[in-house]
């Protein structure tokens, strides 16, 4: 896992959002186990406290579990929930952003759509 | 348990007063920063709850007892700080051995293999240690004394870049293995500012903060803009620091930063973030 921390929101924040990254391109599988607080502490230099509270954050939404004297694993369906989350994010995280951004430039709304239509092209 | 706590405590050198009137309760097994400005008082507030220093008034407590001068008390508590208090010309794992003497739970095998892992020849004199090697023996003997408290005075001071991420990872390590008390003194703020659970600020011999470092970070915005935007922004929020570089202008203000999406969408023309620890520890104590 590789994580570039920001001081634009919380470390807990942003290494919940890695997981959930990882999760989505099946780099942590439903049902493996993901690296441990202490892992997770002395690998990105964080407080363990921080570490906890990013993976109750996802325990708390069911994309974590806990077994018990083994450690964190990818509930079944992970996937899923966080498709189904990041879906309903999609319009504030990227879409406001961009109009402001192309606002700030001066493109307008039909430039946008052809922009998008050729990179959809494209692919 | 082993929380400490400071009561109306007071150290005067001279005219200055190091520290006034501090009321500060430091709660177990977490990690601190303590962070001021060159002679805000941190190093005179850590030698006075190790005992190195007798205070003018106020006492110092580790779970309601008292404890200047009380041995049971100090051995729970292992202060690395700048000074070199071990006796000229002694090797290294001779120190080692001084030092278990006073502190019983030191771990010799563990201050062993750290010196390995950190290229440190334990047969060598202090003395002839470079400043920065010097700091390492000292974060050794630290990490391996097994104390409830561990005070950490500069400890990256000389270290290199890779050094001292090395020992961030130590000092994480241990306290991972062992939760205890950790409270780190340094200028080096941004390189630990994610180690760190709570955070005590101190200017002129005062706390101004004592808390969860996540709290203190999200409790200011900065906002930058057109300078007359700005300030018509600012008007009647308490703003903390500002500067202006052409009709730019840049303010901290008290702002709760957890939903600054809400704030970025109401007013376009300004720029929103959230301050770094740096940052903020520079508005606050300046």
């Amino acid at each position: 896992m590789l994580i570039n921390f920001d001081s634009e929101r919380p470390i807990y924040i942003q290494l919940a959002e890695a997981i959930e990254d990882n999760i989505l391109k099946e780099i942590y599988k439903e049902d493996e186990q993901i690296m441990s607080t202490t892992e997770i502490s002395i690998n990105f230099k964080i407080n363990p406290a921080t570490a906890g509270k990013g993976i109750n954050l996802l325990v708390d939404e069911g994309i974590l579990y806990k077994k018990r004297g083994l450690g964190m694993f990818v509930s079944e369906g992970a996937k899923d929930k966080i498709l189904q989350k990041r879906k309903k994010y999609f319009y504030e995280s990227y879409v406001l952003p961009l109009l402001l951004e192309s606002k700030k430039l001066y493109i307008s709304l039909d430039e946008i759509v052809k922009m998008l239509e050729r990179t959809d092209n494209n692919e | 348990m082993s929380k400490i706590s400071a009561v109306n405590l007071t150290k005067t050198f001279k005219d200055v007063k190091a520290v006034n009137n501090i009321n500060l309760e430091i709660q177990e097994n977490k990690i601190y920063g303590l962070l001021g400005r060159n002679g805000a008082g941190k190093t005179t507030l850590l030698n006075l709850i190790s005992s190195r220093l007798i205070a003018d008034s106020g006492r110092i407590k580790l779970d309601d007892k008292e404890i200047f001068e009380n041995q049971s008390m100090l051995t729970r508590i292992f202060y690395m700080n700048e000074g070199n208090l071990y006796p000229e010309g002694l090797k290294l794992k001779d120190i080692i051995k001084w030092t278990a003497r006073f502190y019983p739970d030191l771990d010799i095998s563990y201050a062993k293999s750290l010196a390995e892992d950190f290229d440190l020849n334990l047969n060598k004199k202090f003395k002839k240690l470079s400043t920065g090697y010097q700091s390492i023996f000292k974060a050794i003997l630290a990490l391996s004394s097994n104390a409830d408290i561990i005070m950490f005075d500069e400890p990256v001071l000389g270290l290199d870049a890779t050094n001292r991420d090395m020992l961030y990872r130590y000092i994480l390590k241990s306290y991972s293995e062992k939760p205890k008390t950790m409270i780190i003194s340094t200028h080096l703020i941004e390189e630990i500012t994610d180690l760190l659970e709570d955070v005590i600020l101190i200017k002129n011999g005062e706390v101004i903060y004592n808390g969860a470092s996540e709290s203190l970070l999200s409790s200011y915005t900065m906002v930058g803009g057109e300078e007359g935007e700005v300030e018509r922004y600012i008007s009647g929020k308490e703003c903390i620091e500002s500067s202006t570089a052409g009709n730019y202008k840049t303010a901290v203000i008290k702002l709760d930063n957890s939903n600054l999406q809400t704030e970025k969408n109401q007013y376009e023309e300004l720029e929103f973030s959230r301050p770094q620890l740096q940052r903020l520890f520079i508005a606050l104590t300046r």
